[in-house]
Protein backbone atom coordinates (compact mmCIF):
# COMPACT_ATOMS: atom_id res chain seq x y z
CA UNK A 1 0.00 0.00 0.00
CA UNK A 2 2.54 2.48 -1.23
CA UNK A 3 -0.46 5.29 -1.77
CA UNK A 4 -0.35 5.60 2.21
CA UNK A 5 2.84 7.02 1.66
CA UNK A 6 1.20 10.38 0.67
CA UNK A 7 -1.08 10.65 3.89
CA UNK A 8 1.12 13.38 5.25
CA UNK A 9 0.88 14.98 2.17
CA UNK A 10 -2.85 14.86 2.15
CA UNK A 11 -2.96 16.01 5.54
CA UNK A 12 -1.38 18.96 4.88
CA UNK A 13 -3.14 20.08 2.40
CA UNK A 14 -6.06 19.73 4.42
CA UNK A 15 -4.35 22.17 6.90
CA UNK A 16 -3.33 24.30 4.40
CA UNK A 17 -6.72 24.89 2.53
CA UNK A 18 -8.10 25.65 5.93
CA UNK A 19 -5.29 27.69 6.59
CA UNK A 20 -5.68 29.57 2.95
CA UNK A 21 -8.86 30.26 4.40
CA UNK A 22 -8.22 32.28 7.12
CA UNK A 23 -10.80 30.31 9.49
CA UNK A 24 -9.06 30.01 12.59
CA UNK A 25 -10.88 28.29 15.36
CA UNK A 26 -12.83 30.53 17.73
CA UNK A 27 -9.79 33.07 18.49
CA UNK A 28 -11.68 34.79 21.71
CA UNK A 29 -13.29 32.19 23.15
CA UNK A 30 -13.64 33.99 26.39
CA UNK A 31 -15.05 36.44 25.31
CA UNK A 32 -17.96 34.83 23.42
CA UNK A 33 -21.27 34.50 24.80
CA UNK A 34 -24.03 31.73 23.80
CA UNK A 35 -27.36 33.27 24.27
CA UNK A 36 -30.31 30.75 23.96
CA UNK A 37 -33.27 32.85 23.30
CA UNK A 38 -37.09 32.05 21.02
CA UNK A 39 -38.04 32.56 17.85
CA UNK A 40 -39.96 35.41 19.04
CA UNK A 41 -37.27 37.96 19.77
CA UNK A 42 -35.09 36.75 16.33
CA UNK A 43 -37.99 36.69 14.55
CA UNK A 44 -39.54 40.37 15.50
CA UNK A 45 -35.86 41.85 15.09
CA UNK A 46 -35.24 43.39 18.40
CA UNK A 47 -32.09 41.41 18.41
CA UNK A 48 -30.62 42.41 15.71
CA UNK A 49 -31.07 46.27 17.62
CA UNK A 50 -30.22 44.82 21.21
CA UNK A 51 -26.93 42.78 20.67
CA UNK A 52 -24.97 44.84 18.56
CA UNK A 53 -24.99 47.62 21.13
CA UNK A 54 -24.23 45.18 23.56
CA UNK A 55 -21.50 44.15 21.45
CA UNK A 56 -20.25 47.21 20.99
CA UNK A 57 -20.19 48.55 24.78
CA UNK A 58 -18.83 45.36 26.24
CA UNK A 59 -16.71 43.93 23.53
CA UNK A 60 -18.40 40.96 24.08
CA UNK A 61 -19.37 38.32 21.03
CA UNK A 62 -22.90 36.90 21.16
CA UNK A 63 -23.64 33.97 19.69
CA UNK A 64 -27.30 33.77 19.16
CA UNK A 65 -28.94 30.31 18.89
CA UNK A 66 -32.85 30.71 18.42
CA UNK A 67 -34.83 27.82 19.00
CA UNK A 68 -37.80 27.67 21.09
CA UNK A 69 -38.46 28.38 24.92
CA UNK A 70 -38.29 24.65 26.02
CA UNK A 71 -35.01 23.81 23.93
CA UNK A 72 -33.03 27.07 25.05
CA UNK A 73 -33.72 25.57 28.53
CA UNK A 74 -32.36 22.44 27.49
CA UNK A 75 -29.40 23.87 26.34
CA UNK A 76 -29.12 25.44 29.58
CA UNK A 77 -29.66 22.30 31.55
CA UNK A 78 -27.15 20.50 29.26
CA UNK A 79 -24.98 23.73 29.77
CA UNK A 80 -24.34 24.75 25.76
CA UNK A 81 -25.61 27.93 26.66
CA UNK A 82 -24.33 30.95 29.05
CA UNK A 83 -27.80 33.18 29.56
CA UNK A 84 -31.03 32.90 28.17
CA UNK A 85 -33.98 34.87 26.88
CA UNK A 86 -37.04 33.41 27.43
CA UNK A 87 -41.11 33.41 28.05
CA UNK A 88 -42.14 30.32 29.14
CA UNK A 89 -42.72 31.40 33.10
CA UNK A 90 -43.66 28.04 34.27
CA UNK A 91 -40.76 25.91 32.92
CA UNK A 92 -38.56 28.84 34.09
CA UNK A 93 -39.41 28.56 37.65
CA UNK A 94 -38.90 24.66 37.36
CA UNK A 95 -35.77 24.90 35.45
CA UNK A 96 -34.34 27.53 38.43
CA UNK A 97 -35.77 25.62 41.29
CA UNK A 98 -33.87 22.55 40.07
CA UNK A 99 -30.62 24.16 39.80
CA UNK A 100 -29.52 24.66 36.53
CA UNK A 101 -30.08 28.81 36.18
CA UNK A 102 -29.60 31.74 38.59
CA UNK A 103 -30.31 35.09 38.67
CA UNK A 104 -33.89 34.69 37.02
CA UNK A 105 -34.97 38.79 35.95
CA UNK A 106 -37.88 40.30 34.57
CA UNK A 107 -37.40 42.12 31.29
CA UNK A 108 -40.34 42.90 29.13
CA UNK A 109 -43.36 41.36 28.23
CA UNK A 110 -46.16 41.79 25.35
CA UNK A 111 -48.95 39.52 24.78
CA UNK A 112 -50.15 36.62 22.95
CA UNK A 113 -53.36 36.95 20.49
CA UNK A 114 -55.54 34.56 18.96
CA UNK A 115 -55.45 35.08 15.39
CA UNK A 116 -57.10 33.52 12.42
CA UNK A 117 -58.80 34.47 8.95
CA UNK A 118 -60.92 37.42 8.50
CA UNK A 119 -63.92 35.13 7.51
CA UNK A 120 -63.61 33.36 10.98
CA UNK A 121 -65.91 30.55 10.99
CA UNK A 122 -65.86 29.84 14.50
CA UNK A 123 -66.95 32.86 14.99
CA UNK A 124 -64.37 34.09 18.08
CA UNK A 125 -63.98 37.45 17.10
CA UNK A 126 -65.01 39.92 20.37
CA UNK A 127 -64.79 36.79 22.17
CA UNK A 128 -63.44 38.37 25.29
CA UNK A 129 -62.45 35.01 27.27
CA UNK A 130 -59.53 33.16 25.23
CA UNK A 131 -60.91 29.55 26.85
CA UNK A 132 -64.32 30.06 24.83
CA UNK A 133 -62.64 31.12 22.00
CA UNK A 134 -60.54 27.78 21.73
CA UNK A 135 -63.76 26.16 22.83
CA UNK A 136 -65.66 27.67 19.67
CA UNK A 137 -62.77 26.23 17.42
CA UNK A 138 -63.16 23.40 18.49
CA UNK A 139 -66.30 23.21 18.62
CA UNK A 140 -66.51 23.98 14.61
CA UNK A 141 -64.01 21.66 14.20
CA UNK A 142 -61.93 24.86 12.29
CA UNK A 143 -58.11 24.17 11.33
CA UNK A 144 -55.95 25.44 14.70
CA UNK A 145 -51.89 25.20 13.81
CA UNK A 146 -49.79 24.72 17.09
CA UNK A 147 -46.43 25.24 17.37
CA UNK A 148 -45.71 21.98 18.28
CA UNK A 149 -42.50 22.53 19.67
CA UNK A 150 -42.01 22.94 23.26
CA UNK A 151 -41.59 26.61 22.51
CA UNK A 152 -42.97 29.55 25.32
CA UNK A 153 -46.03 29.72 23.35
CA UNK A 154 -46.66 26.49 22.72
CA UNK A 155 -46.76 26.21 26.12
CA UNK A 156 -48.86 28.67 27.29
CA UNK A 157 -51.39 27.35 24.11
CA UNK A 158 -51.32 23.73 25.56
CA UNK A 159 -52.29 25.30 28.94
CA UNK A 160 -55.26 27.26 27.71
CA UNK A 161 -56.54 24.12 25.99
CA UNK A 162 -55.94 22.33 29.23
CA UNK A 163 -58.49 25.35 30.12
CA UNK A 164 -60.62 24.03 28.09
CA UNK A 165 -60.94 20.70 29.24
CA UNK A 166 -60.83 19.15 25.51
CA UNK A 167 -58.48 17.05 23.97
CA UNK A 168 -57.07 18.18 21.10
CA UNK A 169 -54.39 16.67 20.39
CA UNK A 170 -54.80 13.78 17.04
CA UNK A 171 -57.86 15.80 16.27
CA UNK A 172 -57.76 16.38 12.27
CA UNK A 173 -58.76 19.81 12.50
CA UNK A 174 -55.92 20.24 15.57
CA UNK A 175 -52.27 20.47 13.55
CA UNK A 176 -48.53 20.82 14.64
CA UNK A 177 -46.36 22.59 12.73
CA UNK A 178 -42.92 22.00 14.27
CA UNK A 179 -41.67 25.35 13.55
CA UNK A 180 -41.18 28.76 14.60
CA UNK A 181 -43.56 30.95 15.18
CA UNK A 182 -43.01 33.39 11.66
CA UNK A 183 -43.22 30.12 9.93
CA UNK A 184 -46.42 28.71 11.64
CA UNK A 185 -47.98 31.90 11.32
CA UNK A 186 -46.92 32.08 6.85
CA UNK A 187 -48.47 28.55 7.35
CA UNK A 188 -51.97 29.83 9.43
CA UNK A 189 -52.06 32.41 6.80
CA UNK A 190 -51.50 29.58 3.57
CA UNK A 191 -54.13 27.35 5.14
CA UNK A 192 -56.86 29.79 6.52
CA UNK A 193 -56.61 28.31 10.24
CA UNK A 194 -56.08 29.82 13.96
CA UNK A 195 -53.77 30.07 15.76
CA UNK A 196 -51.47 31.83 18.67
CA UNK A 197 -48.67 34.14 18.91
CA UNK A 198 -47.25 36.49 20.35
CA UNK A 199 -47.36 40.04 19.59
CA UNK A 200 -44.38 41.04 18.03
CA UNK A 201 -44.07 38.50 15.74
CA UNK A 202 -46.82 38.93 14.53
CA UNK A 203 -46.94 42.65 14.05
CA UNK A 204 -43.13 41.76 12.40
CA UNK A 205 -45.26 40.06 9.79
CA UNK A 206 -48.68 41.12 9.50
CA UNK A 207 -48.23 43.30 6.47
CA UNK A 208 -47.84 39.47 4.53
CA UNK A 209 -50.00 37.72 6.43
CA UNK A 210 -53.52 38.44 5.96
CA UNK A 211 -54.34 37.01 9.41
CA UNK A 212 -56.60 39.40 11.44
CA UNK A 213 -56.20 39.76 15.57
CA UNK A 214 -59.47 37.86 16.53
CA UNK A 215 -59.09 37.93 20.64
CA UNK A 216 -56.75 39.75 22.94
CA UNK A 217 -56.68 41.36 26.26
CA UNK A 218 -57.43 38.52 27.98
CA UNK A 219 -55.03 38.21 31.20
CA UNK A 220 -53.86 34.66 30.61
CA UNK A 221 -52.56 35.89 27.14
CA UNK A 222 -49.77 37.60 28.95
CA UNK A 223 -46.18 36.93 27.40
CA UNK A 224 -43.46 37.69 30.07
CA UNK A 225 -39.91 37.69 29.14
CA UNK A 226 -37.08 36.70 31.50
CA UNK A 227 -33.08 36.35 31.31
CA UNK A 228 -31.64 33.75 33.02
CA UNK A 229 -27.94 32.82 33.76
CA UNK A 230 -27.04 29.31 33.29
CA UNK A 231 -25.89 28.26 37.35
CA UNK A 232 -21.98 27.73 36.79
CA UNK A 233 -22.05 25.82 40.12
CA UNK A 234 -23.52 23.05 37.73
CA UNK A 235 -21.42 23.45 34.55
CA UNK A 236 -17.71 24.61 35.07
CA UNK A 237 -17.26 25.66 31.34
CA UNK A 238 -20.23 28.42 30.99
CA UNK A 239 -19.42 31.91 30.75
CA UNK A 240 -20.82 33.37 33.96
CA UNK A 241 -18.87 36.38 33.55
CA UNK A 242 -20.15 37.20 30.02
CA UNK A 243 -23.90 35.82 30.77
CA UNK A 244 -24.02 38.06 33.84
CA UNK A 245 -22.73 41.03 31.73
CA UNK A 246 -25.47 40.16 29.10
CA UNK A 247 -28.52 39.83 31.45
CA UNK A 248 -27.41 43.32 33.31
CA UNK A 249 -27.17 44.87 29.72
CA UNK A 250 -30.81 43.14 28.85
CA UNK A 251 -32.52 45.12 32.41
CA UNK A 252 -30.02 48.43 32.33
CA UNK A 253 -31.43 52.04 31.45
CA UNK A 254 -29.72 51.91 27.82
CA UNK A 255 -31.44 48.25 26.49
CA UNK A 256 -34.65 49.12 28.37
CA UNK A 257 -35.17 52.22 26.28
CA UNK A 258 -34.28 50.54 23.21
CA UNK A 259 -36.89 47.96 23.54
CA UNK A 260 -39.90 50.45 24.58
CA UNK A 261 -38.76 52.39 21.50
CA UNK A 262 -38.27 48.99 19.19
CA UNK A 263 -40.61 48.76 16.55
CA UNK A 264 -42.81 51.85 16.49
CA UNK A 265 -41.53 53.89 13.78
CA UNK A 266 -41.75 50.36 11.55
CA UNK A 267 -45.33 49.05 12.92
CA UNK A 268 -46.75 51.95 14.89
CA UNK A 269 -46.93 50.41 17.94
CA UNK A 270 -44.00 48.91 20.15
CA UNK A 271 -43.51 45.14 19.85
CA UNK A 272 -42.50 44.95 23.57
CA UNK A 273 -42.74 47.11 26.82
CA UNK A 274 -39.94 47.31 28.96
CA UNK A 275 -40.37 45.56 32.86
CA UNK A 276 -37.26 45.59 34.19
CA UNK A 277 -37.11 46.19 37.95
CA UNK A 278 -40.57 46.00 38.26
CA UNK A 279 -42.60 43.31 40.33
CA UNK A 280 -44.45 40.35 39.11
CA UNK B 1 -46.12 36.66 -9.11
CA UNK B 2 -45.95 40.63 -7.29
CA UNK B 3 -43.48 38.59 -4.94
CA UNK B 4 -40.99 37.03 -7.74
CA UNK B 5 -41.23 40.71 -9.27
CA UNK B 6 -40.28 42.23 -5.62
CA UNK B 7 -38.08 39.59 -5.24
CA UNK B 8 -36.20 39.48 -9.03
CA UNK B 9 -36.01 43.60 -8.35
CA UNK B 10 -35.08 43.35 -4.66
CA UNK B 11 -32.13 40.82 -5.85
CA UNK B 12 -30.66 43.55 -8.37
CA UNK B 13 -31.49 46.18 -5.76
CA UNK B 14 -28.87 44.14 -3.39
CA UNK B 15 -26.30 42.96 -5.96
CA UNK B 16 -25.53 46.81 -7.56
CA UNK B 17 -25.81 48.72 -4.65
CA UNK B 18 -23.35 45.87 -3.25
CA UNK B 19 -25.07 45.42 0.60
CA UNK B 20 -22.28 44.75 2.76
CA UNK B 21 -23.85 42.16 4.99
CA UNK B 22 -25.43 40.47 1.36
CA UNK B 23 -21.88 40.70 0.05
CA UNK B 24 -21.02 39.30 3.71
CA UNK B 25 -23.32 36.55 3.74
CA UNK B 26 -22.58 35.44 0.14
CA UNK B 27 -18.75 35.21 0.66
CA UNK B 28 -18.93 33.52 4.03
CA UNK B 29 -21.01 30.81 1.99
CA UNK B 30 -18.17 30.40 -0.93
CA UNK B 31 -15.67 30.37 1.97
CA UNK B 32 -17.08 27.52 4.21
CA UNK B 33 -18.53 25.69 0.88
CA UNK B 34 -15.40 26.21 -0.82
CA UNK B 35 -13.17 25.17 1.73
CA UNK B 36 -15.41 22.16 2.66
CA UNK B 37 -15.42 21.28 -1.21
CA UNK B 38 -11.41 21.38 -1.18
CA UNK B 39 -10.92 18.96 2.08
CA UNK B 40 -13.73 16.84 0.40
CA UNK B 41 -12.20 16.64 -3.27
CA UNK B 42 -8.27 16.10 -1.32
CA UNK B 43 -9.97 13.10 0.94
CA UNK B 44 -12.50 11.99 -1.35
CA UNK B 45 -10.38 11.58 -4.31
CA UNK B 46 -7.03 10.29 -2.63
CA UNK B 47 -9.13 7.72 -0.64
CA UNK B 48 -11.26 7.07 -3.49
CA UNK B 49 -8.01 6.24 -5.68
CA UNK B 50 -6.75 3.86 -2.60
CA UNK B 51 -10.10 1.92 -2.97
CA UNK B 52 -10.13 1.97 -6.82
CA UNK B 53 -6.90 0.62 -7.78
CA UNK B 54 -6.40 -1.78 -4.57
CA UNK B 55 -8.33 -5.15 -4.33
CA UNK B 56 -8.98 -6.53 -0.64
CA UNK B 57 -11.44 -8.11 0.74
CA UNK B 58 -14.48 -6.05 2.00
CA UNK B 59 -13.86 -3.59 -0.94
CA UNK B 60 -17.72 -4.40 -2.24
CA UNK B 61 -18.46 -3.51 1.33
CA UNK B 62 -16.86 -0.35 1.81
CA UNK B 63 -18.14 1.18 -1.56
CA UNK B 64 -21.54 0.52 -0.73
CA UNK B 65 -21.04 2.37 2.21
CA UNK B 66 -19.69 5.12 0.84
CA UNK B 67 -22.21 4.78 -1.61
CA UNK B 68 -24.71 5.15 1.20
CA UNK B 69 -23.02 8.23 2.55
CA UNK B 70 -23.54 10.17 -0.94
CA UNK B 71 -27.39 10.23 0.50
CA UNK B 72 -26.08 11.24 3.89
CA UNK B 73 -28.67 13.79 5.34
CA UNK B 74 -27.16 17.09 6.00
CA UNK B 75 -29.78 17.89 9.36
CA UNK B 76 -28.09 14.06 10.54
CA UNK B 77 -24.88 15.30 10.16
CA UNK B 78 -25.70 18.65 11.79
CA UNK B 79 -27.31 16.49 14.74
CA UNK B 80 -24.00 14.56 15.03
CA UNK B 81 -21.50 17.40 14.48
CA UNK B 82 -23.38 19.30 17.30
CA UNK B 83 -23.44 16.69 20.06
CA UNK B 84 -19.42 15.99 19.17
CA UNK B 85 -18.81 19.67 19.93
CA UNK B 86 -20.77 20.15 22.48
CA UNK B 87 -18.74 22.41 25.06
CA UNK B 88 -19.03 18.81 27.62
CA UNK B 89 -19.34 16.64 24.35
CA UNK B 90 -15.93 14.47 23.25
CA UNK B 91 -14.28 17.65 21.34
CA UNK B 92 -15.87 19.85 23.67
CA UNK B 93 -11.85 21.29 24.02
CA UNK B 94 -11.89 22.62 20.60
CA UNK B 95 -14.52 25.43 20.95
CA UNK B 96 -15.70 25.55 17.40
CA UNK B 97 -19.45 24.71 17.93
CA UNK B 98 -21.30 27.80 16.39
CA UNK B 99 -18.24 28.87 13.86
CA UNK B 100 -17.73 28.95 10.56
CA UNK B 101 -14.86 26.11 11.11
CA UNK B 102 -18.04 23.89 12.28
CA UNK B 103 -20.15 24.42 9.47
CA UNK B 104 -17.28 23.73 7.30
CA UNK B 105 -16.06 20.28 9.19
CA UNK B 106 -20.05 19.55 8.99
CA UNK B 107 -20.17 19.91 4.88
CA UNK B 108 -17.32 18.13 4.73
CA UNK B 109 -18.24 15.33 5.87
CA UNK B 110 -21.35 16.02 3.77
CA UNK B 111 -19.40 16.27 0.51
CA UNK B 112 -16.71 13.68 1.02
CA UNK B 113 -18.85 10.36 0.50
CA UNK B 114 -20.08 12.37 -2.57
CA UNK B 115 -16.62 13.06 -4.07
CA UNK B 116 -15.24 9.35 -2.88
CA UNK B 117 -18.08 7.53 -4.52
CA UNK B 118 -18.24 9.42 -7.62
CA UNK B 119 -13.97 9.20 -7.54
CA UNK B 120 -13.90 6.02 -7.57
CA UNK B 121 -16.70 4.83 -10.02
CA UNK B 122 -14.31 7.22 -12.62
CA UNK B 123 -11.25 5.71 -11.67
CA UNK B 124 -13.10 1.94 -11.58
CA UNK B 125 -13.97 2.94 -15.12
CA UNK B 126 -10.75 3.80 -16.90
CA UNK B 127 -9.54 0.88 -18.43
CA UNK B 128 -7.41 -1.58 -15.86
CA UNK B 129 -4.44 -2.35 -18.38
CA UNK B 130 -4.02 1.34 -17.91
CA UNK B 131 -1.74 1.68 -15.13
CA UNK B 132 0.41 -1.33 -15.77
CA UNK B 133 1.05 0.79 -18.96
CA UNK B 134 2.11 3.46 -17.26
CA UNK B 135 3.74 1.74 -15.18
CA UNK B 136 5.86 0.00 -17.65
CA UNK B 137 7.27 3.18 -19.10
CA UNK B 138 8.88 4.23 -16.37
CA UNK B 139 6.73 6.28 -14.12
CA UNK B 140 6.72 6.42 -10.64
CA UNK B 141 3.57 5.82 -8.22
CA UNK B 142 3.05 9.25 -7.99
CA UNK B 143 3.23 10.19 -11.69
CA UNK B 144 0.88 7.11 -12.62
CA UNK B 145 -1.71 8.59 -9.84
CA UNK B 146 -1.11 12.24 -11.56
CA UNK B 147 -1.59 10.56 -15.09
CA UNK B 148 -5.01 8.72 -14.22
CA UNK B 149 -6.42 11.53 -12.46
CA UNK B 150 -5.87 14.00 -15.65
CA UNK B 151 -7.29 10.71 -17.85
CA UNK B 152 -10.26 10.80 -15.44
CA UNK B 153 -10.80 14.52 -15.24
CA UNK B 154 -14.34 14.71 -17.19
CA UNK B 155 -16.18 12.52 -14.23
CA UNK B 156 -13.76 14.18 -11.56
CA UNK B 157 -14.79 17.59 -12.03
CA UNK B 158 -17.79 15.71 -12.21
CA UNK B 159 -17.40 15.04 -8.45
CA UNK B 160 -16.15 17.97 -7.57
CA UNK B 161 -19.18 19.97 -9.16
CA UNK B 162 -21.71 17.50 -6.94
CA UNK B 163 -19.47 17.73 -3.71
CA UNK B 164 -19.71 21.63 -3.94
CA UNK B 165 -23.80 21.59 -5.11
CA UNK B 166 -24.58 19.33 -2.40
CA UNK B 167 -22.74 21.75 0.61
CA UNK B 168 -23.43 25.44 -0.72
CA UNK B 169 -27.03 24.10 -1.03
CA UNK B 170 -27.53 22.47 2.05
CA UNK B 171 -29.15 24.92 5.27
CA UNK B 172 -30.04 21.79 7.95
CA UNK B 173 -26.15 21.02 8.91
CA UNK B 174 -25.04 24.56 8.94
CA UNK B 175 -27.74 25.99 10.79
CA UNK B 176 -27.12 23.63 13.32
CA UNK B 177 -23.85 23.79 13.99
CA UNK B 178 -23.04 27.63 12.67
CA UNK B 179 -26.20 29.00 14.33
CA UNK B 180 -26.92 31.61 11.80
CA UNK B 181 -25.26 33.89 13.94
CA UNK B 182 -25.68 37.60 12.15
CA UNK B 183 -22.10 38.90 10.52
CA UNK B 184 -20.71 35.82 11.76
CA UNK B 185 -22.15 32.31 10.57
CA UNK B 186 -25.01 33.21 8.79
CA UNK B 187 -24.56 32.25 5.17
CA UNK B 188 -27.37 32.40 2.13
CA UNK B 189 -29.17 29.06 2.50
CA UNK B 190 -29.36 29.95 6.64
CA UNK B 191 -30.56 33.45 5.87
CA UNK B 192 -33.04 32.37 3.59
CA UNK B 193 -34.60 29.91 6.27
CA UNK B 194 -34.48 32.74 8.80
CA UNK B 195 -36.11 36.17 6.32
CA UNK B 196 -39.06 33.29 5.41
CA UNK B 197 -39.92 32.68 8.99
CA UNK B 198 -39.31 36.95 9.78
CA UNK B 199 -42.28 37.13 6.44
CA UNK B 200 -39.82 38.90 4.52
CA UNK B 201 -40.48 36.85 1.29
CA UNK B 202 -38.72 39.05 -0.81
CA UNK B 203 -35.63 39.26 0.90
CA UNK B 204 -35.45 35.56 0.89
CA UNK B 205 -36.43 35.37 -2.56
CA UNK B 206 -33.40 37.81 -3.43
CA UNK B 207 -31.20 35.64 -1.28
CA UNK B 208 -32.09 32.70 -3.09
CA UNK B 209 -31.60 34.59 -6.64
CA UNK B 210 -28.04 35.56 -5.26
CA UNK B 211 -27.51 31.92 -4.41
CA UNK B 212 -28.49 30.56 -7.90
CA UNK B 213 -25.92 32.79 -9.45
CA UNK B 214 -22.92 32.06 -7.31
CA UNK B 215 -23.35 28.58 -7.98
CA UNK B 216 -24.00 29.04 -11.30
CA UNK B 217 -21.10 31.27 -11.59
CA UNK B 218 -18.25 28.69 -9.28
CA UNK B 219 -20.12 25.34 -11.71
CA UNK B 220 -18.91 27.57 -14.69
CA UNK B 221 -15.71 27.76 -13.95
CA UNK B 222 -15.55 24.18 -12.50
CA UNK B 223 -16.86 23.04 -15.84
CA UNK B 224 -14.34 25.35 -17.98
CA UNK B 225 -11.55 23.67 -16.26
CA UNK B 226 -13.27 20.42 -16.90
CA UNK B 227 -13.68 20.96 -20.85
CA UNK B 228 -10.36 22.37 -21.60
CA UNK B 229 -8.83 21.05 -24.37
CA UNK B 230 -6.50 18.36 -23.47
CA UNK B 231 -2.49 19.48 -24.13
CA UNK B 232 -1.27 16.98 -26.48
Amino acid sequence: MKFFRNLPVFCAAVLLALAAFGVSPASAATKSIILATTTSTQDSGLLDVLIPTFEKDTGYMVKTISVGSGQAMKMGEKGEADVLLVHSPDAEKKFVAEGFGINRRLVMHNDFIIVGPAADPAKIKAEKSSKEALKKIAAANALFLSRGDNSGTNALEKKLWKATGLTVEGQKWYQQTGLGMGETLNIAAEKKGYTITDRGTYLALKKTLGLDILVEGDASLLNIYHVIEVNPAKWPKVNSAGAKAFADFVVSRKAQAIIKTFGIKKFGSPLFFPDAGKKE
Amino acid sequence: MDLILEGLLKAFHLIVSLDAEVLGITWLSLKVSGSATLISVVIGISCGMLVALNRFPGKKLLVSVVNTGMGLPPVVVGLFVTVFLWRNGPFGFLDILYTPSAMILAQAIIATPIVMGISIAALQNLPAKLRFQILSLGATRLQMVGILIREARLPLMAAVMAGFGGVISEVGASIMVGGNIMGYSRVLTTATVMETGRGNFDVAFALSIILLLLVFLVNYIFTLIQQRERPR
